[in-house]
């Protein structure tokens, strides 16, 4: 194996871990916020309980993904140094500016946010989990605006194969940026209350601290029923960017072989790629959709894979199959949603075990999406490290395959026992369930505070 | 000063933070295994948990602002210190994790491993990139040119003992400022030890260097750097008798602030072998520095952010003084 698949395989495998923290700890820090903001406002106790449990969950995601991270920032410099060389003017200062802007906020309140119960007035606290859930979203602003600039490359002048910068503004805000962001944020929040929910709902099932995971739960499905539709029509507008600016991406994640020519292009709903004879088998396929979806008219043309030299298509299917596992949980969501909401008019959504049976199930759903669409983003993007302009082979380091060899057998002993451990924990941790007797500390304890009920039936 | 001057000296002064911060975050772990019982050793991880996460940092953006402003060090360094780097991270990842997976475990003699290990492997990962980096790297063309174990070498190993060392002292002086009763009675004898094998170090390190390479020894001697390149040794000979003075009279906090003098003296000694260059023997800092509008495009975060991050560091440090108790180790 050479050093271009390994550190590929390498960075594939360290993003796709790594992802998986943030992607809870983003969303999940907007939770805290709320239900602190709930706890300041109402003064019930119960907010303050929630309050405690669900962020040692965020703390135990929020370490494993600062330490994975740090890993990715390292791997452009070790395994991607002619690519980090060429374009280090335009995509570090991002990079820069994500540690400086975000992380320091995240990591410095999360001190006060964790351990400051016993020395801070309440609303520094609660300002300290509001700058931590504000620098969780600004450090995806930097990341995402590095990633949609490879995908998207703006704001620059090529001069001997070096990437200078004519414009910060236009590298940033280029054109796939917005689409990007908001589209990895909604996965966030979304994966982030479909989890939060899915835990409440395992323990409502099996009848304990009803109370307190009743309210946990309708925080996280008004979380998700807001975001949850949302990124349908955001995942939809980013469909059109790309199918704009990186075609070759696009036909691959749908399969589409052929430009279509005066008559509709098919949305395929299944088939088996086969990149060899350059077409599909088993195909299953709604007449005219992928020209309504892209072109918004019934026989508007889009671009066929073939229109596209071999070295120059994407793999097709790992493109097609982790979009559709991606778009097929976001659509089970917005029906996990419909459902909810029937529920709810019907004041039925504690009470129906089915249901709750489904949240448990599709609660792993979100970082499964996030991961499948990192695949189709990532994948898409070939045989490209900038989109259209530097291929990634050009892109590695000049050092040994061993040296890739070595550091990937590592990550993936350490990874397993990370994982493992991080698994076990969290469930010790869900198993154990809230502490509701710990006395509030004497600094958090306002005027007026009400306590819990024995009535609750926690 | 033009531009990549102030860069330099930036960088520099972000990974001079970045040792300080995290040295004595790591230090503590250095010392985890002298620890009589878990009481202490929730002692120990108490007076770093609030802060650890925000020592660490210091290194993302050490490396982010590297990568920035001197992206050719950035890529040759770190391609041919492939293997210490990613030794350092493997270290870091298991020393970060501790901190929760301890705190929610019957078995903690595991994690404690883990956290000792983590500790262990980073400093040693540390100090051979920075032997390796201070004994020169091959390049060719702007790239790398050398072979997967160029860092390895007698010299590169004794600067990976001579960091754990002086990580320990960091760590055991900062233990002074926050623990009491056993811990810190072991912590004065801890420093005492470790600032004798730092000054040891220390005088191996200044022979040996330009015995090494005898370019060093003539830009330390160069005019005008030779009017005051004497001053650094000089300050780390003052550090080191303070130290033992004020470990002696059982002063708690100066000891601290004295080790974060003596490794400054350290280092600047080993700025002023190695500049002009970035990267020994062959590429100086101007070959090495960024296009100039993003050298300025970050000089503003510089120059507007970061003195909010520093202030808000102060006030997180503020908010967590005084002693702490073993029960402060998780929340």
């Amino acid at each position: 194996m050479d050093v271009v698949l390994l550190s590929r395989l390498q960075f594939a495998l360290t993003t796709a871990f790594h992802i998986i923290f943030p992607t809870l700890t983003i969303g999940l820090a907007i939770y805290l916020v709320v239900v602190e903001l709930l706890w300041l406002k109402t003064r019930l106790e119960i907010y303050y309980r929630m309050y405690r449990f669900w962020v040692k969950i965020f703390a135990i995601h929020f370490a494993v993904g600062v330490v994975t991270g740090i890993t990715l920032e390292f791997q452009f410099g070790t395994n991607f140094a002619r690519f980090s060389q060429a374009v280090a003017n335009i995509m570090a200062p991002l990079l820069a500016y994500e540690a400086m802007t975000a992380f320091f906020l995240e990591a410095g309140f999360l001190g006060i946010m964790l351990f400051g119960w016993k020395r801070v007035p309440p609303v520094i606290h609660f300002l300290s989990t509001c700058l931590v859930a504000f620098g969780a979203s600004l450090s995806a602003f930097w990341i995402m605006a590095a990633n949609a600039w490879m995908q998207t490359p703006a704001g620059y002048e090529l001069v001997d194969g070096q990437f200078m910068v004519t414009s910060f503004k236009d590298a940033i805000f280029n054109p796939s940026f917005s689409s990007h962001l908001i589209h990895m944020l909604m996965a966030s929040y979304v994966t982030a209350a479909f989890a939060v929910a899915g835990i409440s709902a395992y323990f409502l099932l099996k009848k304990q601290h009803v109370f307190f995971y009743r309210k946990s739960m309708a925080i996280a499905l008004i979380m998700a029923a807001l975001f949850a539709p949302l990124q349908i029509f955001v995942g939809d507008w980013k469909g059109l960017v790309v199918a704009e600016h990186q075609p070759a991406k696009l036909a691959a994640m749908e399969a589409h072989w052929e430009t279509n020519r005066d008559q509709g292009a098919a949305l395929i709903l299944f088939a088996i790629p086969d990149m060899k004879n350059e077409k599909n088998h088993f195909e299953i396929s709604i007449d005219n959709m992928l020209s309504w979806l892209i072109t918004r008219s019934s026989h508007g043309e889009v671009k066929g894979l073939l229109e596209f030299t071999k070295d120059e298509r994407p793999n097709v299917p790992i493109t097609f199959f982790s979009f559709r596992i991606m778009a097929g949980i976001g659509f089970i969501f917005v029906f996990v949603m419909l459902w909810a909401g029937v529920l709810w008019l019907r004041k039925k959504i504690y009470d129906t075990p089915l249901f709750l049976k489904a949240l448990v199930a599709v609660q792993p759903l979100g970082f499964i999406a996030t991961i499948s669409g990192w695949i189709t983003t990532e994948v898409g993007r070939q045989p490209w490290v900038v989109y259209g302009l530097m291929r990634t082979e050009d892109g590695v380091s000049p050092i040994a395959a061993g040296n890739v060899i070595w550091s990937l057998s590592m990550f993936m002993i350490f990874f397993g026992i990370i994982g493992a451990s991080y698994m076990y924990y969290t469930l010790r941790m869900l198993r154990r369930g809230p502490d509701l007797e710990s006395p509030i500390p004497p600094i958090q304890r306002m005027a007026g505070v009400r306590p819990l009920q024995s009535e609750n039936g926690i | 000063m033009d531009l990549v001057h102030l860069w330099i000296f930036l960088v520099g002064l972000v990974i001079i933070l970045y040792v300080v911060l995290d040295g004595f975050s790591l230090g503590i772990g250095l010392l985890f295994p002298f620890a009589e019982n878990e009481e202490e050793r929730d002692v120990m991880m108490a007076s770093i948990a609030p802060v650890w996460d925000a020592n660490q940092t210091w290194i993302v953006f050490g490396g982010g602002a590297l990568f920035a402003s001197f992206p050719k060090i950035y890529t040759i360094l770190f391609s041919a210190l492939y293997i210490p780097l990613f030794t350092f991270l493997f270290g870091l990842i298991f020393r970060g994790v501790a901190f929760e997976f301890r705190a929610n475990t019957q078995d903690k003699a595991k994690w404690n491993g883990a956290f000792f290990g983590g500790c262990l492997v980073a400093t040693i990962g540390q100090g051979l990139t920075l032997g390796a980096y201070i004994s020169g790297i091959r390049t060719d063309e702007g790239g790398f040119a050398g072979g997967a174990f160029d860092w390895l070498s007698p010299f590169s190993v004794m600067v990976a003992v001579a960091l754990v060392a002086g990580y320990m002292l960091l760590g055991a002086t900062y233990l002074l400022i926050k623990t009491t009763g056993n811990v810190r009675d072991r912590a004065f004898r801890q420093a005492f030890y470790a600032v004798l094998a730092v000054a040891f170090f220390m005088i191996v390190v200044s022979i040996w260097t330009p015995y090494k390479d005898p370019a060093i020894w003539a830009r330390w001697f160069s005019e005008p750097r030779v009017y005051w390149v004497w001053t650094f040794p000089l300050l780390g000979i003052i550090s080191f008798i303070l130290i033992l003075d004020h470990l002696k009279k059982r002063q708690e906090l100066s000891p601290f602030i004295l080790s974060i003098l003596l490794f400054l003296s350290a280092y600047l000694g080993l700025q002023a072998a190695i500049y002009p260059y970035a990267i020994l023997p062959d590429v100086t800092i101007y070959e090495a520095a960024a296009q100039r509008e993003t050298l300025i495009f970050i000089l503003w975060g510089v120059a507007f952010i970061l003195p909010v991050v520093l202030a808000y560091t102060i006030y997180s440090y503020w908010v967590f003084k005084g002693k702490v108790t073993a029960e402060e180790s998780y929340h």
